[in-house]
């Protein structure tokens, strides 16, 4: 592959090398190195925030960063579906992203809504995307410069690129085919089990049955990240993915949770940090699966089998 | 569609705010409104099981209700909310709705209709998903005042 001119060098240290691709993550003492020397301001690095609240941004950001909101900016209007290429050309140039720029993102809530926004990037194959190591909170933890000032960057060029969704994203048929082999469910406890958690005059929106996917291991996204919000080690992610879930090398696998964002932290963990090669998230999740009709479902805290009897 | 005319005046007031400016303005509207959020007064703060949580918001809201004492039916209904600073839209809603609404009768809460939370003209800005959590935290609050009239009655 034709090298990337416009390419910003990656960081590198001792706890990114572990991983398999070091390159997909930067860490906060480096991106504020790079908002010193002005490669924010000048548009060679664009740093882009994505948060669950879509008012935070306006609370106060990383200096220079641009705000791409995961429901307003990312998700078509109509269909339960993301924008279409022309719309993300749009989003990308208007924030400042060129086709060859480097991207870092970060967010709230241990980088959830951010690993979101960078698995839509990236299935719109944009190259060069990296996520800021502990995100938000870490920044700000660490006493860092926020603005409230809006950036206005000069426009980007970004063609039209059409989705390929393939790749990195499962829809309930690939699931369904997918059976017996292995799945991930990102949830929490209460959710993968079917319990029910709120009192019955609340109904809680979603799904009309509770339980999990046949087969499917539980690993809570956040198991993925440490206190500080930044992503566990190698050797923790090892245990927990190879160890915990069982998973092996080379594995096809599939991460599902309630409606896909959870599940692309995770899948970012399994993708770039474990190196599994197939790895799709299933943004469906469960609030399709747990809806659709004769799907196979499994209660309580087993796994569960399959083959297992469908619509008898 | 309904009207403000509906409304008790307070509420009244701040949808006819939000209504009169563009959409990149009433977000920034709704943060003035949750740095405008009251904090909790320290005998609730020490006792946060007298709150309740709406489970229906994307992030944590806790909130309850006191009827001033001595009112009878007309008495006072006083709001109190919780959300953390990390959740400006939860909190923003909350703030429109301790403005709008605390100090006022139980008559008058009860009368605030349901959908009220959509004359903000936030719906698209914000998302049908994210305006759940402020409809669920008027229902919240409307269930609580009848529960708390019918004990009184």
């Amino acid at each position: 592959m034709k090298g990337n001119a416009m390419s910003y060098p990656v960081e590198q240290n001792e706890k990114f090398a572990a991983y398999a691709h070091p390159e997909r993550l930067v860490s906060t003492e480096w991106l504020a190195a790079a908002v010193e020397n002005g490669a924010v301001a000048s548009g060679q690095l664009v740093v882009v925030e994505s948060d669950e609240d879509v008012l935070l941004y306006e609370t106060g950001h990383i200096p220079g960063a641009v705000k791409i909101d995961w429901h307003t900016d990312l998700n078509d209007e109509v269909t339960r579906d993301y924008v279409d290429g022309a719309a993300f050309a749009e989003l990308a140039a208007s924030k400042g992203i060129s086709r060859d720029s480097t991207v870092v993102i970060y967010g709230d809530k241990s980088n959830w809504w951010a690993a979101y926004a960078l698995w839509v990037f990236t299935l719109f194959g944009h190259q060069d995307v990296r996520l800021l190591d502990g995100g938000r909170d870490k920044w700000i933890a660490e006493g860092r410069e926020l603005t409230t000032d809006r950036p206005a960057p000069a426009r980007g060029d970004y063609p039209v690129v059409e989705r390929d969704d393939a790749p990195i994203r499962a829809f309930k048929e690939d699931v369904l085919a997918h059976l017996g082999k292995p799945l991930i469910d990102v949830r929490s406890p209460e959710e993968y089990t079917g319990q029910r958690t709120h009192m019955p005059a609340y109904p809680e929106e979603g799904a009309l049955r509770g339980g999990h996917i046949p087969t499917a291991a539980s690993i809570p996204w956040a198991r993925a990240a440490a206190p500080d919000g930044t992503f566990r080690s190698r050797e923790e992610l090892d245990a927990l993915y190879l160890g915990e879930a069982g998973l092996t090398e080379g594995d096809d696998v599939v991460a599902y949770c309630r409606i896909g964002e959870r599940s692309s932290h995770t899948w970012f963990a399994l993708k770039y940090l474990l190196g599994f090669e197939t790895v799709r998230n299933y943004d469906g999740s469960w609030t399709e699966w747990g809806n659709a009709v004769r799907v196979p479902i499994v209660k309580g805290a087993e796994r569960g089998s399959f083959p297992v009897a469908v619509g008898a | 569609m309904m009207t403000t005319q509906a409304l008790p005046t307070a509420l009244a007031a701040i949808v006819d705010d939000f209504q009169a400016l563009t959409e990149p303005e009433r977000l920034q509207l709704l943060l003035e409104f949750s740095q405008g959020l009251p904090e909790l007064p320290e005998r609730l703060k020490d006792h946060p099981e007298l709150l309740e949580q709406v489970v229906e918001c994307q992030s944590p809201l806790f909130l309850t209700i006191e009827t001033e004492k001595g009112g009878g039916p007309a008495g006072a209904v006083r709001l109190f909310f919780k959300a953390p600073a990390e959740a400006p839209t939860t909190r923003g809603f909350a703030g429109v709705l301790h403005e709008g609404l605390d100090g006022l009768s139980a008559e008058e809460i009860l009368s605030v209709p349901d959908d009220m939370p959509e004359l903000l003209g936030l719906t698209r800005a914000i998302t049908p998903l994210r305006m759940r959590g402020m409809t669920a935290m008027l229902g919240r609050i409307k269930r609580k005042v009848a529960a708390s009239t019918a004990v009184r009655s």
